[in-house]
């Protein structure tokens, strides 16, 4: 890949809390337009990666490139005007917020200025901010929820807010953290969709943190595995399944151990 | 009008001004306990302002409102560093400093008390009222309002969604005590004598809890908290000694049945008629099963 290519490049990136190392000399570069997995068991650093990204964390050693620009400096706040923006582990929309006023909240980074904060986006009742997060809510199908309190929703629609928030800040990298989690197979294949349409339409790159194999399989052309801190294999998702370490990264050494003895005992 | 009608009219105006000067650091999710100091700068200002330069009351509160707003945001920086009960203490120390400093200050009368002779009545009182009312609720129509709410919500999500958290807490802590300057500036100006004692910690308190038992959610909750805390004890006085004790027990009993303040937004949505559709509560519990990740 050469660097045109890639919209997010980690050099040599490190982290640590105190004397505990959660990230150890990760590079890896993300392909533009494509649908990248971060995987690997729990506490590999895989969401940690996701904070060092947003900047969350700041970077003990190493450098974050997106489209070449070094990321380490900016504040975290400014980085979605810069074009990465998330979802979360577990959903946190604001409580106090409507629906719609949730989605306006994705919109700040777009709108931000003196002149954007002082957009009456509640007082008028048709306002560009205001029609756009409207549009957006009717097109994923939430226009019913768009007064509602976000804490009383179902957990997939509060899912699926969190995903069009992220989307309304217009960002080209966006960074989900476990969107499928909790999700039932029909909402999963429904969510799939959704996230392959969204990229097609126009240059989003994506990139998941996710458990569920046969989603990513599915969905993502890449995969980068971790295991504490450390990338241990990278490869389309054929690669990955047969990728021994990988094999036995997730399953566990002694289960891989005992697999093997199965398969020696059944043999003799 | 009767005087005693006039004034607690006119103690409802001021106090209604207070409630919002509290109301903007409650928005933003910060306990500012030092909103008795801003009132007392912005009381002796403009007093100062109106006897020394000669100063039409309407042109001297304005300018009270600027003082208090430089102090404020000049302690706002160090003073917002600290979060929660540190962040109390440190603006209850603040409201402290002010009224000891106002004490020693002889300039103003020291702990004697300052005459004002800029006198304005219930009319021009109500009217800035309302003005501040309208400003404050005209403030949160706008992407403002949705921006001090997600910082009070979810700090670090507002910080990854593009807010500038600190610009917005430093905002809502500035315009929070320039408004309660307006409320110590029209004070001043009604009842002629200020002293520092009034400006204590009791007045503070009084000016959070006028917010929290209205609700902080709507810009309507401290307009109904001011007006619950400020009529209640005069409806209360025909039964002079019962009257706090009833007060008091309706002030447990509020804040029993409605924690999140007299006024919700999700009550608001109700009592207009708002399409705020139901929950669907299978599909919640449906999906219960899988949420722990």
């Amino acid at each position: 890949m050469t660097a045109a290519d890639s919209i997010l490049h980690l050099e040599s990136v490190s982290k640590h809390f105190g004397g505990l190392s959660v990230v150890e000399d990760l590079s890896f570069s993300v392909r533009r337009g494509s649908r990248t997995a971060l995987i690997g068991p729990n506490g590999a650093g895989k969401t940690t990666v996701f904070n060092l990204i947003t900047g969350v964390f700041s970077v003990d050693r190493g450098r974050i490139l997106l489209d070449g620009m070094n990321l380490t400096g900016i504040s975290s706040h400014r980085r979605i005007g810069h074009g990465i923006a998330r979802s979360f582990q577990n959903i946190r929309l604001m409580p106090h917020l409507s629906t719609l006023e949730n989605l306006m909240v994705g919109q700040h980074c777009r709108n931000g200025g003196l002149a954007g904060v002082l957009q009456p986006v509640n007082l008028l009742p048709r306002n560009r901010w205001r029609d756009a997060a409207r549009a957006a809510l009717i097109e994923a199908g939430l226009a019913e929820y768009e007064r509602s309190p976000v804490g009383s929703l179902p957990y997939g629609v509060q899912k699926q807010i969190e995903l069009v928030r992220a989307l309304m800040a217009e960002p080209r990298l966006l960074l989900l953290d476990e969107p499928a989690a909790g999700l039932s197979p029909p909402e999963t294949e429904a969510l799939k969709l959704q996230l392959e349409t969204i990229c097609c339409r126009g240059g989003l790159t994506l990139m998941v943190v996710e458990h569920d194999m046969h989603f990513i399989g599915a969905l993502c052309e890449e995969v980068i595995v971790l295991n504490f801190g450390r990338k241990i294999a990278e490869g389309s998702p054929e690669e990955i399944r047969a990728n021994p370490l990988v094999q036995e990264t997730y399953l566990g050494a002694p289960i891989a151990a005992a697999t093997e003895r199965d398969h020696a005992a059944r043999s003799q | 009008m009767s005087g005693y009608l006039e004034g607690v009219l006119v103690l409802l105006a001021v106090n209604v001004v207070f409630a919002y000067g509290g109301f903007l650091p409650l928005a933003a999710g910060q306990l500012n306990l030092g909103l008795a100091g801003f009132a007392a700068i912005g009381a002796y200002a403009s007093a100062y302002l109106s006897n020394v330069f000669k100063l039409p009351a309407l042109l001297a509160i304005p300018c009270a409102a600027v003082v208090a707003g430089l102090v404020a945001l000049l302690v706002a920086v160090p003073v917002l560093r600290t979060r929660g009960i540190y962040l109390a203490l440190a603006t209850f120390a603040l409201g402290q400093i002010v009224q000891a400093i106002i004490l020693n200050l002889q300039v103003v009368g020291g702990a004697a008390g300052y005459p004002v002779t800029e006198f304005i009545r219930l009319p021009t009182i109500a009217a800035v009222a309302v003005v501040v009312v309208l400003l404050v609720w005209l403030l949160f129509g706008t992407r403002f309002g949705i921006a001090v709410t997600a910082v009070h919500d979810d700090e670090q999500v507002a910080d990854l969604m593009g807010i500038d958290v600190r610009a917005f807490q430093i905002a809502a802590f500035v315009l929070g005590s320039m408004i309660a300057a307006v409320g110590g500036a029209l004070y001043a100006h009604h009842f002629s004598f200020i002293e520092a004692q009034y400006f204590n910690i009791s007045l503070s308190i009084t000016i959070v809890l006028y917010v929290l038992l209205g609700g902080t959610q709507t810009v309507l909750g401290p307009l109904l908290g001011a007006a619950v805390f400020t009529l209640l004890p005069e409806l209360l006085r025909a039964s002079a000694q019962w009257r706090y004790i009833t007060f008091a027990a309706a002030l447990i009993v509020i804040m029993a049945v409605r924690p999140e303040g007299i006024i919700t937004s999700a009550q608001l949505r109700r009592l207009f008629g708002w399409k705020g559709s139901r929950p669907r509560q299978l599909d919640a519990a449906q999906l219960s099963g899988g949420r722990a990740s």
